[in-house]
């Protein structure tokens, strides 16, 4: 159900670099790719108070176009394409037609007619077997693309000001993106990510990362930045309570399920899935995300079962210690009834029961836009300086 | 960090000081680097009653999760109160102020089960 590699190992542009680097090297979702550099703590802290660059080369774009690619792909996908205008980036959900999850992706409408889609990289190969499989007499044409583009994540409060060095162009809002030239590459930069923290992405031909990557760490090297791996960047989705594939999301779970029914659009036109997550939104589901955070101590991690009065009411989606809170936090999917802010939940971590409460989500409120807030966290909780 | 002469080792990467019926147990500099940030230690609770090769303590890095087991078979008579607010003293003293508990041990002939620093440098290349 989740991530897993198929045994082949692939590798991004950057691998030697990340070697280089001194990062440690793991097999995730089949590709070799770097865990952490230094140490996952500082890496996150780094993202949250300067600015982070990941190497993401292994998630897959797809480009749609055609006279029938904004039919196609409103009957694909839950979110509605009707606001997405040129130059706009929306997320979105791809699921079966019981409402379970294929995918879950970002649009970005290119031109007119033309979108590129980017999606896990562990689902790849699934995602464009099911959208070639429903193409159908729709006047599409979808172009795997993921091998010949690279995508490098910029993230942090002072992403704009490094960036500001490398551009002149006027840089887009959030959920927007550009084209222009970075170093003479034609690069598209979005103000998107999955940190919780401002920042952009790029998209630009593979043969160019290392060149790229170089050129940020360079403007960037004045205002603290350091490469991101993975490690830090689960850790940072989590706080900001992004939902990972694999994990909150899966073939057995649907977006109703996980918080994510506000990107379900059940008032346009028919798409796959529309029936039974319509009911979901309507009556509601059994099973609910939620968030926690420890009472007692220790982490709970992903699949460790949750108990209340000796019932076995779900499961840890993800979990981890917070840099940031300087906690253990996570989230979970449980039976409805228990799902309220404030009630108790028995995680079993080896064996024995320790105590969770729910809470608000997210841990960590997106932080673009609001500068004067990184502050806080600057400033917040004494006990961090000891790990730095 | 060179791993000390006088201690004695687990291939499981626990070193053992032993001072007559005593041993102190705590991880040695290849596993606090292997596991990286340490932000939990659960510590056992003193005089629990421990098996050798069973697990005593846990430890928390923001990526995974260890046991650790005791290295002969006694009762815990310390338990190191200060990795309860400052874990990271496991990564940073692995051999002196992140020592992790003592046992009154029971049968000293399990001691000879561990093995001498020559050998656990091998191990720990």
């Amino acid at each position: 159900m989740g991530c897993g590699s198929n045994g082949i190992v692939r590798k991004t542009p950057l691998a030697e670099v990340h070697k280089n680097l001194g990062a440690t090297m793991v097999d995730f979702a089949g590709w070799y790719m770097p865990m952490q550099y230094t140490s996952v703590i500082d890496e996150h802290t780094t993202t949250r108070t300067k600015a982070g660059l990941f190497d993401i080369c292994h998630m897959g774009e797809f480009i749609v176009k055609g006279k029938g690619s904004f039919n196609f792909l409103q009957k694909m996908a839950v979110n509605d394409l009707n606001k997405l205008t040129v130059g706009k980036a929306i997320f979105n959900i791809l699921c079966y037609e019981n409402g379970t999850v294929i995918d879950d992706l970002f649009i970005y409408k290119l031109k007119e007619n033309e979108y590129m889609i980017v999606v896990n990289a562990c689902n790849i190969q699934k995602d464009l077997e099911w959208l070639k499989k429903h193409k159908g007499n729709f006047e599409v044409e979808i172009n795997d693309v993921s091998d010949q583009t690279a995508k490098l994540d910029l993230q942090g409060p002072l992403s704009e000001k490094i960036l500001r060095k490398l551009t002149s162009a006027e840089l887009p809002k959030r959920f927007h993106f550009i084209e222009t030239e970075l170093s003479e590459i034609r690069t598209i930069i979005s103000r998107t990510g999955y940190t919780g923290e401002d920042g952009f992405e790029f998209y630009f031909p593979a043969e160019n990362a290392e060149k790229i990557w170089t050129e940020i760490l360079d403007a960037g090297e004045e205002y603290g930045i350091k490469p991101i791996g993975l490690g830090a960047r689960d850790t940072l989705r989590i706080e900001a309570c992004y939902p990972l594939y694999g994990h909150e999301t899966n073939d057995k779970i649907t977006p109703i399920e996980v918080g994510l029914g506000w990107l379900v659009k059940t008032e346009k036109e028919d798409f796959i899935g529309k029936e039974i997550l319509k009911k979901q939104k309507e009556h509601g589901t059994e099973r609910i995300l939620v968030v926690f955070e420890m009472v007692d101590r220790g982490i709970a991690r992903e699949n460790y079962e949750i108990f209340a009065n000796n019932e076995k009411i779900g499961h840890v989606t993800s979990g981890t210690f917070s840099p940031t809170f300087r906690k253990s936090l996570g989230m979970a999917l449980i039976k409805k009834p228990f799902s309220e802010i404030g009630n108790e939940l028995n995680i079993k971590i080896k064996g024995k029961l320790h105590k969770a409460k729910i809470v608000k989500r997210p841990f960590y409120e997106y932080k673009g836009g609001q500068k004067w807030k990184t502050q806080k966290i600057l400033n917040t909780p004494k006990t961090m300086n000891g790990l730095r | 960090m060179e791993n000390p002469k006088d201690l004695k080792y687990s291939k499981d990467h626990e070193w053992i000081k032993i001072d007559g019926n005593i041993i102190t147990v705590g991880i040695t500099d290849f596993a606090q680097n292997a596991l990286t940030e340490i932000v939990f230690v659960e510590l056992p609770d003193k005089g629990k009653q421990v098996q050798q090769n069973k697990t005593a303590a846990t430890i928390e890095s923001v990526k995974s999760v260890s046991d650790i087991y005791a290295p002969a078979s006694g009762e815990v008579i310390e338990v190191n109160e200060q990795l309860k607010n400052a874990p990271e003293k496991v990564n940073k003293d692995p051999y002196g102020e992140g020592w992790i508990f003592k046992v009154k041990i029971s049968n000293p002939d399990e001691l000879n089960t561990l093995i001498p620093v020559e050998e656990y440098n091998k191990i720990a290349e």
